[in-house]
């Protein structure tokens, strides 16, 4: 029934149209004139629009930039991302001011030389001088623009990870775990073939770093301590991203990738700042399959007393070797 | 082969080689595919609305897409998302709108009878049309059409147990591009031989349309780049079907545990961006030659800096083979290799930039005629600047971290490449209409239509840079499992609005379209008072173009209100008079 009257409708709004199409033509056959050619009053309708709506669309996003600016992420929670988002003010100030400078100008030039019939153009073909002036002033900025990223990406990459805690982020369809390497700070062996309904991580159960390994659901960091995330993936390309360090990398099967950062506000302090509701969340950003919308990881954000005993109380796999015996 | 020989229908509408004809097949088989794409995405916007539930707007798209409560299932959405993004990149912004406006204007811009091989160009189409047929089948096909995204990166494209979509719907995906490929070699190798080899007397290359040179760097960067897809393609094709391991390594899928041993899933990002980034610029280029066109004729003023334009045209072309990286910061490639890629990235808004200063150039002191065409084409140039510009965030690798693969990403490259190039596709459809059909469309028809679509467009596309700096991935079915989203369900809606209300929009152009090919008011030789060569082709369609000898060429494409002459325009073909300086 619905699509009946979905199908009227169309069929009404068509016939409407082809009505007023022809109206509009024997009008202007009536006024011996040609209904399509563009009149001095079209362009002066034509250029007042351009004008009003040009100038609606850049209140619009102004309007968008007030309404929703609470809903953009809080200030980044790591070191590292503190610089990106110094950067990323820089080039969101400097692509506004184009924006709010080039944009308007389009839509004035297109008002103010609306078309008339007594008026002509201007001949004018070219002129080295301006041209040189607009190529090299964003050739200019665009060299400070370059350098300022190049040296914000260095910091985030090339990190000394020697001191970082290393924890083994792993990822499956459709979902995340982790491992911590123990007490001798140092991840057991791990192989794809091994992988089996109980040994989920393919750890090799064989060799003795793995012993105090502790798989977890869900990744606790101490504040104002480095870490290095190692990524591994089972099945497809995922990518790992926790937006309020300002963290992503993909997991990649057969690839080894990571990412040091080193997280800088509590997640107390951030329930405070951000609401009760508030965590730290790992998403999956690369297309992944079905249920790629729905994976995520809590990381928790502690001081060192907290972050000891709740490591104390995870399992280590020979704990959980034992107890499956 | 000066024209006039029999036809038959057959010769005439189906395996036509008269290059204006096999145009009229890419548009007319491009707004079909467009139709589709835009109705795909009218239904996961609804989806994205209204999470779960079901809508009678699902049933207007062909395909089973909907479970048995009537919603869409998370991987229906996906298998959506794929094909809206397949269709619309490839069939509709490169065959539709290369295919079209390469085909249609070339030969009646340089003045010559037809391509250079008529039946090559016939070819090169109905390989598209095959494409097509296979591409639109695959959505019927079991476990449905192509899923893991239209850069189907492997291993989600190589393994069925990951998604239902790479099964047969991923094979039939696989053939169909291939065949695309093949279209658009033949049709390019045709382009650029036609160019260099068929300019009639005095068109010299200083004097082409910057349409004709745009079209040229086109199907240069497509020759150079698209047999590097089909290669991906082919090993991709080994993988899924002979067991080899190019793009597979370590993998355990459901519980099995996969022979596959040595491949790299990046190898395959790398072969698939070097067409990949080139293929923006395809899209790009034609779209920006058609509105370089359409404002000088419209604003009756040559295009500021005609050899900037073209030096321009050809440095993006050139950059365009060296940024592909830009898209795989986040894979782990070495961090030097990331500087490298932003480096020449960024590199790219600098002729970008000299672009937009001569369009501006161009509209300041003219005598601006607002047809629909030039309506689009300065809202073209909006897009190119508000797209452009985030371009900046995008690029700069240290920024990508907490961008990609957000809505940013989505904002950006619907705005700079999307709008960019449908503006520009419609304003060559409202420009060149009375060139392809002999009438004219109804000019008021195309102010409300493009009216409709520049608020919609933009109602749809700028409010999704919001969404991306809060963080949100793209390609997710839904976001209510994360409280930290909870707060964008009025974008949602925001842009759900627009997106509708700008596909019914869209009604008006397609009535507009048809009702004008057949009872539109009848055209006269030259609309818009032009320069350019086609214009002096009769109204009625004859194969050959010209009736009698082809015409000679004496000044380049835009003497618009040169003091001194008559009138505001100089027909190409019109001699320099005594003392008259050819300026460019």
């Amino acid at each position: 029934m619905t699509n009946i009257l979905i199908a009227l409708v169309v069929l009404l709004a068509i016939v409407t149209l082809v009505q007023l199409t022809r109206v509009s033509e024997l009008l202007g056959e009536l006024k011996k004139q040609d209904v399509n050619e563009v009149t001095d009053e079209d362009n002066k309708t034509q250029g007042f629009l351009m004008l009003i709506i040009g100038m609606g669309f850049l209140v619009f996003v102004i309007w968008q930039m007030i309404e929703w600016n609470h809903l953009l992420l809080p200030e980044a929670a790591s070191v590292h991302g503190q610089e990106i988002d110094v950067l990323m003010r820089f080039s969101m100030t400097l692509i506004l001011v184009v924006f709010f400078i080039v944009t308007p100008m389009l839509f004035y030039f297109s008002y103010r030389y609306r078309g008339n019939k007594q008026n002509t153009a201007y001949f004018l073909v070219h002129n080295n001088k301006l041209e040189f002036i607009w190529t090299i002033i964003p050739t200019i900025v665009l060299t400070g623009v370059i350098i300022f990223g190049l040296k914000t990406w260095d910091k985030a990459m090339n990190v000394d990870t020697s001191d970082s805690q290393e924890i083994e982020v792993f990822v499956k369809q459709f979902q995340w775990l982790a491992r911590f390497p123990g007490e001798d700070n140092i991840l057991g062996k791990s192989n794809f073939q091994l992988i089996t309904p109980t040994n989920v991580l393919g750890i090799d159960e064989e060799d003795l770093n793995a012993e105090d390994d502790k798989i977890v659901r869900e990744v606790h960091l101490v504040v104002n301590e480095p870490v290095v995330l190692k990524f591994r993936s089972q099945d497809v390309i995922h990518s790992a991203f926790l937006p309020h360090f300002r963290v992503q990398m993909n997991c990649v099967p057969g690839l080894s990738t990571q990412f040091a950062f080193t997280p800088t506000k509590t997640t107390a302090q951030m329930k405070k700042e951000e609401g009760e509701d508030f965590e730290y969340v790992l998403l999956c950003n690369k297309i992944c399959g079905a249920a790629h919308y729905n994976m995520q990881m809590r990381f928790v954000v502690e001081t060192q007393e907290e972050y000891d005993l709740w490591l104390a109380k995870q399992k280590t796999i020979s704990d959980k070797l034992l107890t499956q015996k | 082969m000066s024209g006039h020989h029999n036809e038959t229908f057959i010769t005439k509408y189906i395996f036509s080689q008269d290059h204006k004809m096999i145009a009229k097949q890419f548009l007319i088989t491009g707004m079909i595919m467009a139709i589709l794409g835009m109705l795909m995405s009218a239904v996961f916007r609804v989806q994205l609305a209204n999470p779960g539930e079901s809508s009678i707007l699902y049933n207007l798209l062909p395909g089973g897409w909907v479970n048995e409560l009537g919603a869409l299932s998370p991987d229906k959405y996906l298998a959506l998302v794929t094909m809206h993004g397949t269709i619309l990149v490839f069939w509709v912004l490169t065959a539709g709108l290369s295919g079209t406006f390469a085909n249609f204007l070339i030969p009646l811009q340089i003045g010559a009878r037809d391509m250079a091989s008529g039946f090559l160009n016939m070819l090169s189409y109905w390989f598209f049309f095959i494409a097509t047929v296979i591409l639109v089948w695959s959505i019927y096909v079991e476990g449905g059409p192509a899923s893991g995204g239209w850069t189907i990166y492997p291993p989600l494209s190589a393994l069925p147990q990951a998604i239902p979509g790479s099964g047969t719907g991923m094979t039939l995906w696989l053939i169909s591009i291939t065949l695309f490929v093949v279209g658009s070699l033949l049709g390019g190798l045709n382009y650029i031989v036609t160019i260099l080899n068929l300019r009639t007397k005095g068109m010299s290359m200083q004097r082409l349309p910057l349409t004709v040179w745009a079209l040229l760097v086109t199907a240069i960067l497509g020759v150079l780049s698209f047999p590097v897809l089909l290669s991906c393609g082919l090993l991709l094709v080994f993988d899924r079907s002979f067991g080899t391991s190019f793009y597979l390594s370590d993998i355990v899928v459901n519980g099995e545990v996969l022979h596959h041993l040595g491949g790299s899933p990046i190898l395959f990002e790398h072969l698939f961006w070097f067409l990949g980034h080139p293929e923006v610029y395809i899209i790009l280029l034609p779209a920006l030659g058609i509105i370089s066109e359409v404002i000088s004729v419209n604003a009756r003023k040559p295009i500021f800096g005609y050899k900037a334009m073209v030096a321009s045209i050809l440095v993006i072309g050139f950059l365009s083979f060296i940024v592909w990286g830009h898209h795989m910061f986040m894979t782990g490639m070495n961090p030097f290799l990331g500087s490298v890629f932003t480096f020449t990235t960024l590199l790219i808004a600098i002729p970008s930039a000299v672009k937009v200063f001569n369009y501006l150039a161009t509209l300041w002191r003219a005598n601006i005629r607002f047809t629909p065409a030039m309506l689009f084409a300065i809202a073209g140039v909006s897009a190119f600047i508000t797209g452009g510009l985030t371009g900046l965030i995008l690029g700069d690798s240290a920024l990508d971290i907490n961008v990609h693969d957000t809505y940013f990403v989505v904002g950006h490259f619907h705005i700079v490449m999307g709008l960019s190039a449908i503006y520009g596709m419609l304003a060559g459809v409202y420009h060149w209409f009375p060139k392809m059909y002999g009438k004219m469309m109804n000019k008021n028809l195309g102010y409300v239509h493009f009216w409709g679509t520049f608020i919609c467009a933009y109602g749809v596309f700028f409010p999704m840079h919001f969404l991306g700096l809060a963080g949100l991935p793209r390609r997710y079915y839904e976001n209510t499992a994360f409280p930290m989203f909870d707060g964008l369900t009025d974008i949602n809606s925001i842009i759900t609005f627009f997106a509708l209300s700008g596909a019914v929009v869209q009604v008006i152009f397609l009535f507009n379209f048809i009702y004008s090919i057949f009872k539109g008011t009848k055209t006269v030789q030259n609309p818009w008072k032009s320069n350019t060569l086609e214009w002096t082709t009769p109204i009625e369609r004859i194969h050959g173009n010209w009736p009698g000898d082809l015409p000679s060429v004496h000044r380049w494409a835009y003497d618009y209100s040169k003091p001194g002459a008559e009138e505001d325009f100089i027909l190409q073909t019109v001699p320099l008079k005594e003392g008259e300086k050819e300026e460019h």
